[in-house]
């Protein structure tokens, strides 16, 4: 029996520039209990397609055609046509929320955050099932219990600003669920937060899903989600349904061109060496006259580019709240020693608030150092860089570049690409006006854009098309090293391939050193050469990337690993043996890896090149017996 | 919260100290004192009789002593010709224009300038709410046009001419007595239900004079606040709840647009009596504006560094008041200390 059905959906919007067809004539169905994934990029329709179910459409947009029909199982009689109802009136008023509920992607903006989570969870009971205030509260510590809430009786009446990423989402779940609808759309409810939390969270969908027998319609772009969440599948492109069927049919066998494509856009764990993502479009980087300058530039010097050694860096909150006056010390990096080889990339993995981005901006000299010191080696032998005078300072700025996550805010959008392009060119004092013009305009080539785009403002590119532009900007002064922090988290995974292989041929070409900072273990698995794993400002293991991720010693690194979703039914999550809290708190560790605080997050050599952060061993034999329970 | 509000009323000292100081040097900038200004003018007549009185007044009023002296005298933290007597003793000055105490000049009018401010600041919320919701709900309906367009021709008019309209149109339609704030026949007398009913009836013209062009701001403000919020995400989940629209507006996106109006309060305050002294002036409206005015061009020291000093009180308390109320309202601030977000 199908719960819902979309009949021959078509959805216009209204713009300035005419009507634009966002859905166009989509059909299929959602059995009931089962999991339906609306898998698509960016732009494809699926959100609008969600909130046509919900008659929550923008009023720019309508309904042209076709049918929504709901058959609510406590009212097996009716087919009611949600297409036709109005989405202000009470009867839509009445399914919405309490028949069919939804989660959205953000849980930071999604919740008020002037009101007690307790509070906006109630409201939908108090709303539809007419319940007291007391009775909702009483539910509402029920549904709090059943997302897991660590302390249902505190978070009930605490604030969003309160909780953590993960503990929101679950309070979006309590909120969505507390009437026990029938239907709950869930659109990309994982995109946001860590993998553990991720897994974490996918896992108690799943579970309240067979506990609470609905339906659920799954709204997301990693087809990771998708293998592990979804009996059927459709592939939205351009508001077109391209294939849909059973999730077993559609990653054995997939048919559309469209599905194939996107299937091997995405990185998995054990990818061939020297395979490659093959990107839906795919750019060509000129290197042309580019590479003339560069020869110079890049010798043929070996050994570290830049080490970090014991590094510390506390951040003391400002002040507490009106009640608490002392101020909170916040270590993000304890004790880091990590060192990065000229010519490689070195991946850093972590969950948010890890430190990786931190340890990243450090090396930037952003802001001092507590404790250690960062060398820089340009191949004159390493230097301090907290040492560099001005012009120091201006000459280590060339040959380190930043790439930006969000390649929206790291862009001026009141300057062209032009003078985003020529900026570091003017600040260094680089060539003449006509050479700087000439060096854009390689740069565009550079990155695949063409170069009469270069008087265009960034508004009108797309997401990937910026993030190229801020690669370009980080290549005009000619860096030796880049840093990324997290270039592709923000992109769909077709646009990530196309990216991931520009920095690749970049690197080859050029003799640039990564260092890419990332939460996607199968991203930086793809273009590391070694990987460090930072928890709590602790690195906790570096390694060749092979040894990272077929043979992890570290417990927080084997947590990480697994929870990674991959795009295939053959290595489903366990969701069994998920244990992210344990997983991420250092002091929880199983011994020799606990680390108390105040402990100095030691290095042991568990193999050549390959270090674990295991402060109980000491010993030669622990080592040798550790790795063989390992292996 | 209670140490948090002590915190804040011991704040307030420095302060205070610091604007009456600020207060007293820019009264002081031009040349001489109201005493000095006379014995000129008695030395130009050739009248040198009463130069010795003034003398003595000047003395008295320790008008030759420093800069410094003459501040600290002034405030109470040093001893003057008549030992500790300043205003933290109770002493508001002497008004040499009016030869009475500051007190009795602008005691009669203080209440009556908070009573207009405190009506205006009413007005002002009461009118432009409704109208900023209404705009922000219905973006570019005919409606939020037709109130845009007032809302500019608001701000645009002098309040002084508007002031005058009103006059005529109150006399002339509702035969509601003009000028001042009470009927002249209860001015010095005793407070009565009859008198205060005279104050209301007279509080209409002046309340709105005042008010229009805040009131016009506001709205836009409002407006443009809450067209912000309506696009949050937090709003599109109570909807996806199922909420009334109505109901739905007041809980979420107009919570979150109000504090802005919160954190204004104590702003209002100052620009609304320094924006009122024409409207005064035109109204003949007993309040400190146009007192104000007068003891400014006449070089009538104490009175006019009293009443800046005045309207700097009521300033930060409105600042306090507002402080108070966001942290009431707004639980980032109570508890959060800035770093929700």
């Amino acid at each position: 029996m199908n719960l819902l059905s979309l009949e021959r959906l078509t959805v216009d919007f209204n713009t300035a520039e005419g009507r634009i067809r966002a859905v166009d004539d989509v059909s299929f169905r959602i059995p009931m209990n089962r999991s339906v994934a609306l898998v698509g990029e960016s732009g494809s329709g699926k959100t609008v397609i969600s909130q046509a179910i919900m008659g929550l459409l923008p009023s720019r947009a309508s309904i042209s055609s076709g049918q929504i029909l709901l058959h609510d199982p406590l009212n097996p009689d009716v087919d009611l046509d949600i297409a036709k109802l109005a989405p202000d009136g009470p009867q839509m008023r009445a399914i919405r929320g309490n028949r069919i509920a939804m989660i959205f992607q953000e849980p930071m903006t999604s919740l008020s955050p002037l009101h007690t989570i307790g509070d906006q969870i109630g409201e939908a009971a108090q709303l539809h099932q007419g319940v007291s205030a007391p009775e909702a509260r009483e539910l509402t510590r029920t549904m709090l219990s059943l997302v897991q809430f660590p302390d249902p009786n505190r978070g009930i009446d605490a604030y969003p600003f309160e909780l953590s990423g993960g503990l929101r989402q679950r309070a979006m779940i309590a909120m969505a669920l507390i009437c026990k609808p029938a239907l709950l759309v869930a659109d990309e409810p994982t995109t946001a937060l860590d993998v553990t939390i991720q897994a974490e969270t996918l896992k108690l969908i799943r579970e309240i899903q067979h506990e609470l027998n609905m339906s659920l319609l799954m709204i997301t772009h990693d087809f990771g989600v998708v293998a592990n969440m979804a009996d059927d599948v459709v592939v939205i492109y351009h508001g077109k349904v391209m294939e849909k069927g059973s999730a077993e049919d559609l990653f054995r066998e997939p048919k559309h061109d469209y599905l194939k494509a996107l299937l091997n856009a995405v990185p998995s764990f054990g990818m061939k060496e020297g395979q490659r993502l093959v990107p839906i479009r795919s750019i060509k980087a000129n290197l042309g006259s580019f590479l003339k300058n560069r020869a110079e530039a890049c010798g043929s010097k070996t050994g570290n580019i830049l080490q970090m050694s014991g590094v510390t860096k506390q951040f003391t909150s400002r002040k507490g709240g009106l009640l608490r006056a002392s101020p909170r010390v916040f270590t993000a990096l304890d004790q880091v020693s990590l060192s990065v080889k000229r010519g490689e990339c070195l991946g850093v993995v972590g969950e948010s608030g890890s430190g990786k981005t931190t340890a990243a901006l450090a090396m930037l000299r952003s802001f001092p150092v507590e404790q250690g010191t960062i060398t820089f080696d340009k191949g004159t032998g390493p230097v301090d860089i907290s040492t560099f005078n001005r012009a120091q300072m201006l000459d280590y700025r060339r040959r380190v570049q930043l790439i930006f996550q969000d390649p929206f805010s790291s862009l001026n959008p009141r300057m062209t690409v032009n003078d985003i392009l020529m900026e570091p060119l003017i600040i260094h004092g680089i060539g003449t006006h006509q050479e700087r013009q000439q060096r854009a305009r390689e740069l565009m080539d550079l990155v695949g854009l063409n170069a009469k785009y270069l008087r265009r403002y960034p508004h009108s590119f797309s997401g990937g098309q910026r993030q190229r532009i801020g690669i370009a900007r980080a290549l005009a002064l000619n860096p030796e090293m880049i840093l990324c922090d997290e270039p592709t988290s923000a992109l769909d995974v077709s646009v990530q391939a196309q990216i991931l292989n520009l920095l690749q041929d970049l690197k080859k070409e050029l003799g640039l050193t990564y260092l890419f900072v990332s939460h996607n273990l199968a991203v930086v698995d793809y273009i590391a050469d070694r990987i460090a794993v930072m928890c709590r400002g602790r690195l906790v293991e570096i390694g060749p990337t092979q040894s990272i991720v077929e043979a992890p010693i570290h417990p927080y690194t084997k947590a990480l690993l697994s929870a990674v979703p991959e795009p295939s039914l053959d290595a489903l999550l366990d969701f069994e043996h998920l244990d992210a809290m344990r997983a991420s708190e250092p002091e929880l560790w199983p011994e020799p890896f606990r680390l108390e605080q105040g402990v100095a997050p030691e290095l042991v050599e568990v193999a050549p090149d390959h270090m674990v952060c295991a402060p109980g061993m000491k010993t030669r034999e622990t080592i040798e017996m550790l790795v063989e329970r390992v292996s | 919260m209670l140490y948090y509000i002590l915190r804040r009323l011991l704040t307030m000292i420095p302060t205070l100290l610091v604007i009456s100081l600020l207060t007293f040097f820019i009264i002081e900038l031009p040349e001489g004192d109201y005493i000095s200004n006379q014995i000129a003018v008695l030395k130009a007549s050739g009248e040198s009789a009463s130069i010795a009185k003034l003398e003595f007044l000047r003395q008295e009023f320790a008008l030759d002593r420093s800069f410094f002296e003459r501040f600290a005298i002034w405030v109470g933290l040093w001893p003057g010709p008549h030992g500790f007597d300043g205003l933290i003793q109770g002493n508001w000055g002497w008004s040499f224009e009016y030869d009475k105490p500051v007190y009795e000049v602008v005691g009669p009018t203080l209440p009556l300038t908070i009573v207009l401010n405190a009506a205006t600041i009413l007005f002002v919320y009461l009118v432009s709410f409704p109208i900023g919701i209404y705009s922000a709900t219905r973006q570019y309906s005919w409606g939020d046009y037709g109130f845009t367009f007032l809302g500019y021709i608001g701000l645009a008019t002098p309040n002084f001419l508007l002031g005058l309209v009103l006059m005529y149109l109150a006399n002339a339609w509702f035969d509601l007595a003009i000028g001042g704030l009470m009927d002249p026949k209860y001015i010095g007398e005793p407070w009565s239900v009859d008198k205060a009913l005279s104050v209301l009836s007279h509080l209409i013209v002046p309340t709105i004079v005042i008010g229009t062009s805040g009131t016009a701001a506001m709205i836009r403000r409002l407006r443009a606040n809450l067209l912000d919020e309506l696009h949050k995400q937090y709003v599109t989940t109570a909807r996806a709840k199922g909420m009334k629209e109505g109901a739905l507006l007041v809980k979420y996106p107009l919570r979150m647009a109000l504090n802005p109006f919160i954190a204004d309060i104590g702003n209002l305050i100052p620009s609304l009596v320094s924006g009122s002294v024409i409207v005064s002036v035109v109204l003949n409206l007993p309040t400190v504006g146009p007192v104000l005015l007068n003891a400014l061009q006449s070089q009538d020291q104490f009175l006019a560094a009293f009443i800046l000093l005045f309207v700097s009180v009521l300033t930060l308390v409105g600042m306090l008041v507002s402080d108070l109320l966001l942290a009431v309202l707004d639980p980032r601030i109570r508890l959060g200390g800035g770093s929700g977000s």
